[in-house]
């Protein structure tokens, strides 16, 4: 069966964001960028999926500016088949981002879709919801286990207070939450060979789809500092204060 | 406007969340109607009309909705919510997993875990993680918003009377159906409920210390959490983690046991009242969020605390 995974370039993780000086946004000129780590864990479900036989093919899809071929590439080592970039240098929010992925899903007709929770730069936690509402598919999100058997998945999901397991019929759209796997890194040969792998590109107008935003961001800032407080000597005092001074126990 | 608010709850019991989103509903303003959907919730129905700012209830009471699955819900939900101008979930992840399904068929954007509302169509939310805040607005007719409980100061759970009304509308999606669960076993409070919480970090080196921090937790009626990187080590399950990518805490009473203080731990947790941190390395970043610091090997402190605990309460 044919797999399709979504991946989203962002700011890396280990970068220290900041706001620009005139609150427009965040400031994402000569920051490092990479692939969404929930997007790493879709790839590494994707390749293990085909590493056991389940999935025959492996399509990877980012709507971005030029250089999230980047990210493609990297799914492509990873062990990803082909790449398709849907070409934007305008901002795509979640509900648009549905729409164009809705578009390919016709195009390709997967049997699993597989996208990352949520993008760490916007924390929206959408996309594939709405990828599954839009395609009338079913969803299994927060996914900590996805198990293909026949004509449906079982997806174990974590909820508020454990863990839920739900049976979907494919096509199906899964979101992956931290525990699902931990991603490989790529080995050099297989990034030379990710260069080799067809990559197609499109633009939303190909898709035919209008990818103007509905939320308009008015201001970004930096949150406000907590000050810092006092360091206590030892427990005695710790506990005294806590029960003298902040009244909390 | 007329704001429909999605009770979160378990089919027994409605959850304090709700009273959350009640309260960002008032802050919008307009009439607020509650919709309770699962399967034998007449209980949780009656808690809701006894909120406090609640016009109505609306119970949608079938099998089909008893575990909560989107496809289902968001089919009710739509249909109900498209006579509001304003569809309201708590930013749990039930909410998180039906609310996105319903602003897509709706045709409309979600504006996803609000900690503010400015007026009927601005809101503020936290992105990357909590270190930028963001002012959005929508130009959507109806506008669905999942909101962080921590953020809002609950509506009294006693003293209205509202008026609770049956739906009669089913909607089996036939996409999806519930195979299992596997509750997290514990008698100590809901983690992103408790009104206390101690957390254990790497510096914890294994599942087994955790034990320490539990016999805490029983005597101050806390739950007990984990840093991502507690997690990822595998010292205790996911559903512990507290930050950004797991819960989002604000209790009176935060207590952080060998956490270092990774941004994404500080964005789960500081709107915490009051924060202890508790670890050997001075530098470490959480002592610059942190109300009380004490610098100790956290195997010597821990017991000592819970000796000192045992004194004064």
């Amino acid at each position: 069966m044919k797999v399709l995974v979504a991946v989203k370039r962002v700011i890396d993780y280990n970068v220290k964001v900041r706001v620009k000086p005139d609150n427009t946004g965040v400031d994402l000129a000569n920051v490092k960028m990479a692939m969404n780590p929930f997007c790493e864990i879709a790839v590494e479900e994707a390749v293990r999926l085909k590493e056991k036989g389940v999935a025959s093919e492996i399509v990877v899809v980012s709507i971005g500016p030029k250089a999230a071929q980047e990210q493609i590439r990297t799914a492509l080592a990873l062990g990803a088949d082909r790449g398709i970039l849907i070409e934007t240098d305008e901002e795509v929010q979640s509900l648009e981002a549905a729409k164009l992925l809705k578009a390919v899903v016709e195009k390709e007709e997967p049997k699993l879709v597989i996208l990352g929770k949520q993008a760490i730069d916007s924390d929206n936690n959408q996309t594939g919801q709405m990828l599954a509402a839009l395609t009338g598919m079913g969803q299994g999100t927060f996914a900590s286990e996805v198990v293909v058997d026949g004509d449906n998945v079982q997806v174990t999901r974590e909820v508020d207070g454990g863990l839920v397991t739900v049976a979907l019929n494919l096509p199906a759209v899964v979101t992956t939450d931290l525990r699902l796997n931990e991603p490989r890194y790529a080995s050099l040969p297989n990034i030379m060979k990710a260069k080799k792998k067809p990559l197609d590109t499109l633009s939303p107008a190909d898709l035919g789809v209008d990818i103007a935003p509905r939320l308009t961001t008015l201001k970004v800032e930096a949150p406000a500092p907590r000050q810092a407080g006092v360091k206590v000597a030892d427990v005695a005092e710790l506990v005294d204060k806590l029960k003298n001074e902040a009244k909390v126990i | 406007m007329s704001i429909l608010v999605i009770a979160e709850h378990d089919n027994s019991s409605l959850k304090q969340a709700t009273l959350n989103v009640v309260a960002a509903a008032k802050a919008i303003g307009g009439d607020i109607d509650v919709l309770v959907a699962g399967e034998n919730c007449g209980a949780v129905a009656e808690s809701a009309a006894k909120a406090e700012g609640v016009n109505k209830v609306l119970v949608a009471d079938n099998a089909v909705y008893g575990h909560f699955l989107a496809e289902n819900l968001a089919e009710l939900v739509a249909e109900v919510g498209k006579n509001y101008s304003h569809i309201l979930a708590a930013a749990g992840t039930t909410g998180k997993d039906f609310m996105p399904r319903v602003a897509a068929m709706l045709d409309v954007a979600q504006v996803s875990d609000i900690i503010r509302v400015e007026s009927e169509d601005t809101f503020v939310r936290p992105i990357y993680a909590g270190n930028a805040i963001a002012t959005v607005k929508s130009s959507d007719s109806i506008k669905v918003i999942t909101v962080r409980p921590t953020a809002f100061d609950p509506v009294a759970a006693e003293g209205g009377s509202a008026a609770v009304e049956a739906l009669d509308i089913v909607k089996d999606a036939g996409l999806s159906s519930f195979v299992g669960e596997q509750k997290a076993e514990s008698d100590r409070p809901d983690l992103a409920s408790a009104s206390v919480v101690i957390s254990g970090g790497r510096g914890m080196q294994n599942g087994e210390n955790f034990k320490m921090l539990e016999r805490v937790a029983d005597l101050l009626g806390a739950a007990v959490g984990a840093s991502r990187a507690a997690v990822d080590a595998g010292f205790v399950p996911n559903d512990m983690q507290v930050g950004q990518t797991g819960k989002i805490v604000a209790p009176q009473l935060y207590i952080a046991v060998g956490i270092s203080g990774a941004i994404q731990h500080l964005a789960g947790m500081s709107d915490s009242k009051v924060i202890v941190a508790i670890n050997k390395d001075e530098e470490a970043p959480i002592f610059q969020v942190a109300d009380y610091g004490l610098v100790a090997d956290l195997f010597e402190a821990v017991p000592q605390f819970e000796e000192e605990l045992k004194k004064v309460l």
